[in-house]
């Protein structure tokens, strides 16, 4: 546990900036890496409601993109108590000494206007410290509907140009929405936005549905379900939430698929006489390559980001462990070596890093190791933490977690990858089983 | 002449399928089901009655259980198999879905792997004691149907099981 708080991530704000005022030099950075923190702390005036009718979409949307910031963990926000000046119209020169005054680092002034169903955000982000502004003023429309997805996409530029990082608030979660009692769950596919808002039911709940994984382009989810009687793996397209079963290699049952980067191949397990392998599969021929021949189980593989290697679990040297071997198969390379058992591992979107589930001591972690296995460091530690998720920017996971006993419920959390900020994720019903979709266009 | 048997009496199922009845069976509704298209299938009757799936469940045990991690049959199991295995060859008019499962504590993938290999342990034996291969299929359930919902041993060991489903019907 020692290693954990070693790693713990850090913010890392340019000293010059925090001394004084008189310093002006170099642009406000956020930069994620070793070190000791302090949440920056940012202010944001409510947006001024340029046309009639809107004040209230425009304290929506500040209020959704303060939430989105100071969720990470990584900004806090100043409360509007604590203004000296109020910004009165988005044009106005900013009095960049009240805002000093009160120590607000960043500074995110914006306007809207509705028009019909048309909503227009406008917003400008400012270093408080050095004066200038972050980047360029940015205009964004939309349906009002949207809206929620307007402030996302503001709260995203934020941390971009702040952290130098992408975003992550602008994207969705697919997930298994539970309910009833352990003996007997009810399990239906559901997709929601990262933050548990805006929630779909993508199938019914009469058959077992088990870990939905999004297609990297968001368009389409691979799921297992057992509506044939069997484990079987279907990809269901998300617009029009039509629904098909894959072609497999022969066998009794097929699960834990994952698209291939492109989305045109899958790899999954298939059990056969018992006997649990690693195959990939066309998804629209469904010609099939079997990638592991082995009597131990190998399952939950998830490819590299280039697509060239696939990181697995297998328990052939006694108990579950992680391997890494070229997609199209070949000798795998073990790179878990601690204590426990190791399982579920995915790789991340930056390639750096592999996200896994241990067991250990009668305890659940989450953690994350390098791809050559070091470097290990567990985030979380609970009775049951299982199916790690990346958010589309490496730097946050979400997973499952199970409570003890006959009561025992299944929620979502997400912890960022340096430990820090776990936090339960909202969603209809109790929740299992998340994938995390990319960041929308 | 043994082998020969048995495939003769897969084909009587399979000559007889457009009448029979794929129901699965539970504990308690066992009674007054006929064979149909002319072919006897019996009274299905009580725990008392030999013949009946009830018989199967309570007398013969229709589960066996597993320890942690394992899918090795004990002697305890095997003799519930072997009794089995001697019904199902009486009677032949009964297909068998194994039903592998396991406790909570592991993830999701690997509990249904190890669910897998506990059904194809129950199905290599009773096939190994003369039950027709093309009358047993199996399948996982990993950890998503326990019988006993508590997080400690007393629960644990009900729920790493492998458990006979036994339903009229044919190979197919």
């Amino acid at each position: 546990m020692t290693r954990l708080l070693t790693f713990l991530l850090a913010l890392l704000i340019a000293p010059v900036l925090a001394t004084s005022a008189l310093a002006q030099s170099g642009p406000l950075r956020l930069t994620i890496t070793d070190g000791v923190i302090e949440p920056l702390p940012f202010a944001i005036p409510t947006f001024q409601a340029e046309s009639g009718g809107s004040e209230q979409m425009a304290a929506d949307i500040s209020r959704l993109i303060a939430d989105d910031l100071a969720g990470t963990g990584l900004f806090r926000q100043i409360p509007a108590s604590s203004f000296i000046s109020q910004q009165a119209s988005f044009t106005q020169a900013v009095a960049f000494p009240d805002w000093r005054a009160i120590n607000a680092q960043a500074l995110i002034i914006g306007a809207v206007s509705v028009s019909g169903d048309q909503v227009v955000v406008k917003f400008r982000l400012y270093d408080v410290f050095s004066g200038v502004e972050m980047g360029e003023g940015m205009q964004l429309a939309g349906t009002s509907g949207g809206w929620r997805r307007i402030a996302h996409k503001v709260a995203d530029q934020v941390y971009s140009r702040i952290t130098g990082e992408g975003g992550y608030f602008d994207s969705r979660v697919v997930y298994v929405s539970e309910s009833g009692p352990k003996d007997n769950r009810l399990k239906r596919l559901a997709i929601m936005d990262y933050d548990g808002a805006n929630t779909q039911f993508l199938t019914e709940s009469g058959s077992i549905v088990l870990a939905p994984r999004f297609s990297a382009s968001g368009d389409r989810v691979l799921y297992t379900s057992y509506e044939s009687g069997f484990p079987r793996i279907y990809v269901l397209n998300v617009a029009s939430v039509g629904r098909q079963e894959l072609q497999t290699a022969p066998g009794e049952m097929a699960f834990s698929p994952r698209f291939s980067l492109d989305g045109r191949r899958m790899i999954y397990s298939l059990i056969n006489g018992g006997n649990t392998d690693l195959y990939v599969s066309d998804i629209v021929s469904g010609q099939s390559t079997r990638l592991t021949n082995a009597p131990s189980i190998e399952t939950a593989p998830s490819f590299s980001p280039d697509g060239s290697q696939i990181v697995f679990e297998s328990d052939r040297s006694g108990n579950q462990q992680l391997y890494i071997m070229p997609a199209g198969g070949g000798e795998p390379r073990r790179i878990s070596f601690g204590q426990g058992r190791y399982s579920t591992p995915v790789w991340s979107p930056r390639g750096d890093l592999v996200a896994f589930t241990k067991q250990n001591a009668g305890r659940f972690h989450i953690g994350v190791m390098r791809t050559d296995g070091s470097e290990e460091r567990l985030l979380t530690s609970s009775f049951l933490d299982e199916g790690p998720t990346w958010a589309p920017n490496g730097r946050v996971i979400m997973f499952s977690r199970e409570t003890q006993g006959a009561g025992g419920v299944s929620t979502l959390y997400s912890v960022d990858i340096s430990g820090r900020n776990l936090r339960q994720v909202p969603t209809q019903g109790d929740g299992s089983d998340p994938s995390w979709g990319p960041l929308q266009p | 002449m043994y082998m020969m048997t048995k495939v003769a009496l897969v084909l009587l199922a399979l000559t007889t399928a457009a009448c029979t009845r794929p129901d699965r069976f539970g504990a308690g509704d066992a009674n007054g089901m006929n064979g149909a298209g002319g072919i006897d299938q019996s009274a299905l009757g009580s725990a008392s009655d030999p013949r009946s799936p009830a018989y199967f469940q309570q007398t013969i045990g229709d589960r066996v259980l597993f320890l942690v991690d394992q899918s090795t049959l004990s002697p305890q199991s095997m003799a519930t198999l072997d009794g089995q295995a001697g019904w199902l060859q009486t009677n032949n008019d009964y297909l068998a879905i194994i039903e592998g499962h396991a406790d909570e504590q592991g993830t999701r993938e690997y509990n249904l792997a190890l669910g897998a290999r506990r059904a194809n342990a129950v199905r290599e034996y009773l096939i190994s004691k003369g039950v027709a291969s093309g009358r047993i299929r199996t399948v996982s359930y990993g950890k998503e149907r326990p019988i006993a919902v508590c997080s400690d041993e007393s629960c644990y060991s009900q729920n790493r099981r492998a458990v006979t489903v036994i339903s009229i019907g044919t190979v197919g």
